[in-house]
């Protein structure tokens, strides 16, 4: 064979290379909804302030228990009012409790901005400079992971919750966490 | 409803279906779905015959390729029929119109409702293929018969890939039984929208067109023919694929820029870089084909250029369908899917370039052409041309690649990064463009190039004046491109008043695009440099000013159309202009959708969008003034009817039949290059 030759089966190489790349981006699978490196880890320890009510302070064990949402909100993000009705439906349809972690935000304001809208929340955890946004790899408002029982993180979606990805991504992971969750207390 | 139930008994929705099932028009669907499966059968018969019939010599069955590809054609034309009639009827126990439809939806978008999703796109696919590969069936008759029969193989096999696709893994006839919906969920409304009615199919003409290049390359690498005759044969087909691709790209820009309502008209969205990219190659492609043809040179770069082209078309189904890349504009999204079409492409696309590998002759340059010859404008245009694709591809699948790298982290590569080498890039072709009309085969005379070099002189100066005067400040990226537009034009325009006599239809194509390219790169640049906007919050009453001219808020009010209910602004400008944006909230999904209100002009347009109600009686607004962004469709219509033109020159049909007569000719006349 001719160095001509081994030319033309160049094309041939590269294409290889394009199609193993491309096989690549779908094993990542559907990389776009799992995005965080904390998936399956726990939830970080955390003692912050609520934004009102008892008790003045919460911490991880609070997140026990139950399956949650949590909602990494403010009041300057403007997506975050566009989730907020979504997030009052999913909460009074099916009961789960949702917390707020109020970020990188002026109490006040946030307190005004509930009371204008309405509170679907368990209770607003205060994380004013951030810190447990930073343990949590937060992009920006609003995110929202799903926690199981046992304060492990089981997903993440980055930017709003809508009716489509509740549908489609959120409540399927909800539902079958719920289900182990009661089989596992029958047991 | 008491006393008699069915005898199957059940619930009212059990009733409802078997109401429906007893409706003998629901059987339409069920007589779609069948027909398509008879199409694959017949595309299988079709690949065999031809590849069969051309490797054994059998007259017979290479002649009965033509019937076969009329039939598919039908068969496939009939289940479209189907499952439009099924839209327009309203029948949701069809899985696809309950997705995608509803009894609300206008009619005629109820008819574009059958392609504004993946299953029914792709039907729209595998209809355009079987409509290609009828064409060449029905022009081919000049073709040599092994080599007519190796093309019809190949373009049945490429479309029992496509149908097999569609009817295992999307299939649009899928049923919704027993429970049979009452309402659809309605079209997107992104999509409801005259320009999304004609820009899939012309998109789609374009992308499968180049399927026709793809199956005269292999043809040609099967039979060991890659010659001048190979390439006279490809030109018109690869000519009409890349016009109406670029009429789809066009139409898809401006309904970025009408409807997504933030006044873009290009993204470098994975999705339009997916049809870009082949249109570049293609583009690459009719130029280096006219090498081929006139020259005999550029053979194994040209088959590849036509496989390599056909392949992004590929790949850019593929990135739109399987979600692997993130964009604005996967509406249908499907990991398994995207699976079954990276196996197709691998088929596809491997085995053409396996065969490539063993037969494509090998690249000797013992071609003489001289310094500035045409050979050598041709040889810089695809270099630029396929750097300009790389770079797309490189910058596109990039953030993949850094993904599967890292394993898990995400980046994204913006439009800086693209304008940041593309612009450049289309800055060296238009100069090279510019001296395409005068240059000759083998060495272009000293004179002539003396000659352009005042043209350049005459042009630049033209061009820098019109863009200062235009926009009244000094911004260098829109005066270089005005400069080098207008010498562009002013080289052809002198090239073709010289040439009185000679003008065939393939140069006067070739003028018409090239002059559209300039047209287009006017658009793009003035508009880029010279809009300007301002974001205001404004009640009823308040007046801005934007781009020299006042912008009053004459009044706020809702309206309803039919199925949506809207915010809509009235807005009344110093010079007697009406514009009335709306913000509009469709009934079936709740969606909310910014209608942006356009007054287009051929020296810019004015574009008004609503933003947010901050107040009771106040809104966000945003009002632009986009100068000469219509020259860049304009532009793109141009090029696209300079392809039509110079595929209808009667040359290549005279001289293809002569050569299937005889030996392949050496040399043409004048040249359609």
């Amino acid at each position: 064979m001719t160095r001509a030759r081994a030319l033309l089966a160049l094309p041939l190489a590269v294409f290889v290379g394009i199609v193993l790349l491309l096989h690549a981006g779908f094993g990542l699978g559907r990389a776009d909804l799992l995005p965080s490196a904390l998936l399956g880890k726990p939830f970080p320890d955390f003692d912050l302030p609520t934004l009102g009510g008892e008790p003045a302070s919460r911490s991880r064990a609070d997140l026990l228990g139950k399956v949650r949402l949590v909602n990494v909100w403010a009041t300057w993000c403007p997506t975050c009012a566009a989730e907020h009705d979504e997030l009052a439906g999913i909460a009074a349809e099916t009961g789960i409790g949702i917390v707020g972690i109020n970020y990188k935000d002026d109490p006040n304001a946030a307190r005004a901005w509930l009371a204008q809208r309405g509170d679907p929340y368990r209770f607003h955890i205060v994380d004013a400079n951030g810190d447990l946004g930073v343990d949590l790899g937060v992009y920006g408002a609003p995110e929202t992971f799903v926690v199981d029982a046992d304060g492990v993180i089981r997903f993440k979606q980055v930017g709003a919750v809508t009716a489509e990805t509740w549908r489609d991504s959120i409540a399927p992971v909800v539902v079958s966490l719920r289900e182990a969750l009661i089989q596992e207390r029958q047991r | 409803m008491e006393g008699k139930t069915p005898p199957s008994g059940g619930s009212g929705l059990d009733r409802q279906f078997l109401n429906r099932a007893r409706d003998e028009a629901a059987v339409i669907p069920e007589i779609g779905h069948f027909a398509v499966v008879a199409a694959l059968v017949t595309a299988a018969s079709l690949a065999g015959a031809g590849l069969v019939g051309a490797a054994t010599g059998r007259a017979a069955w290479v002649d009965a390729c033509r019937g076969l590809a009329a039939a598919q054609a039908g068969l496939i034309l009939l289940g479209f029929v189907l499952l439009t009639v099924t839209f327009l009827r309203d029948d949701f126990s069809v899985e696809l119109a309950a997705a995608h439809s509803n009894t609300l939806l206008p009619w005629q978008y109820k008819f574009s409702a059958v392609w504004g999703n993946h299953e029914g796109s792709f039907l729209l696919w595998t209809l355009v293929m079987a409509g290609w590969t009828l064409a060449v069936a029905l022009a081919g008759g000049r073709l040599e018969q092994a080599f007519f029969g190796r093309v019809m193989g190949v373009l049945g096999l490429l479309n029992v890939g496509f149908l097999l696709f569609l009817l295992l893994a999307s299939n649009p006839f899928a049923r919704l039984a027993p429970f049979v919906p009452l309402e659809g969920n309605d079209l997107n409304p992104l999509l409801q929208d005259f320009g999304q009615i004609v820009h899939p199919p012309m998109l789609y003409v374009g992308y499968v067109g180049f399927s026709v290049a793809f199956a005269f390359a292999v043809a040609a690498l099967l039979s060991g023919r890659l010659d001048a005759a190979w390439a006279r044969w490809s030109r018109p087909w690869t000519n009409v694929a890349w016009a109406f691709q670029t009429v789809g790209i066009a139409l898809g820009s401006w309904w970025a820029y009408y409807e997504l309502g933030w006044g873009g008209w290009w993204f470098w969205d994975p999705v339009e870089n997916a049809s870009f990219m082949p249109w570049l190659a293609g583009t690459a492609l009719v130029h280096s084909l006219a090498v081929t043809e006139k020259r005999g040179a550029f053979k194994s770069w040209t088959v590849l250029l036509a496989i390599a082209t056909f392949s992004l078309c590929l790949v850019g189904a593929f990135v739109v369908r399987s979600g692997v890349l993130t964009s604005v504009h996967a509406f249908a999204v499907d990991p398994e899917r995207g699976m079954f079409l990276l196996i197709l492409l691998a088929v596809a696309v491997g085995g053409a370039l396996v065969l490539y590998a063993m037969r494509a002759p090998a690249i000797r340059s013992r071609l003489q052409y001289g310094g500035l010859s045409r050979e050598l404008l041709l040889l810089v245009n695809n270099l630029l041309l396929v750097a300009a694709v790389a770079v797309i591809f490189i910058y596109t699948l990039y953030p993949l690649a850094y993904e599967a790298a890292t394993g898990g982290d995400r980046i994204s590569v913006g439009p800086p990064y693209f304008n940041r080498v593309f612009v450049p890039l289309m800055f060296v072709l238009a100069v090279f463009l510019a001296l395409a009309p005068a240059a000759r085969w083998k060495r272009t005379p000293l004179t002539v190039l003396r000659r352009i070099g005042v043209l350049f002189g005459i042009g630049a100066a033209l061009g820098a004046v019109g863009s200062l005067l235009l926009g009244g400040v000094l911004k260098p990226g829109a005066m270089l491109a005005t400069a080098l537009a207008t010498w562009i034009v002013a080289t052809h325009v002198d090239d073709f008043r010289k040439r009185r006599g000679a003008r065939p239809l393939g140069y006067l194509g070739m003028v018409t695009a090239h002059v559209g390219f300039a047209v287009c790169m006017v658009g793009v640049a003035v508009t880029s440099e010279y809009s300007e906007g301002i974001d205001a919050r404004m009640s009823v009453g308040e007046s801005v000013e934007v781009g020299g001219v006042g912008y009053t808020l004459a009044a706020l009010d809702r309206v309803r159309g039919p199925n949506y209910v809207a915010d809509r602004a009235v807005f009344e400008t110093d010079d007697g202009v009406r514009l009335a944006p709306e913000k509009r909230t469709y009934f079936a999904r709740g969606d909310v959708m910014t209608e942006a209100a356009i007054r287009p002009g051929f020296f810019g347009d004015r574009y008004v969008t609503l933003g947010e109600p901050v107040a009771d009686d106040a809104w966000g607004v945003r009002i632009e003034h986009k100068p000469m962004v219509r020259w860049i469709w304009l532009g793109g219509l141009l090029m696209a009817f300079g392809g039509l033109v110079a595929m209808a020159d009667g040359r290549y049909r005279r001289l293809a039949s002569r050569d299937s007569a005889s030996a392949p000719a050496g040399r043409g006349g004048a040249q359609p290059a």
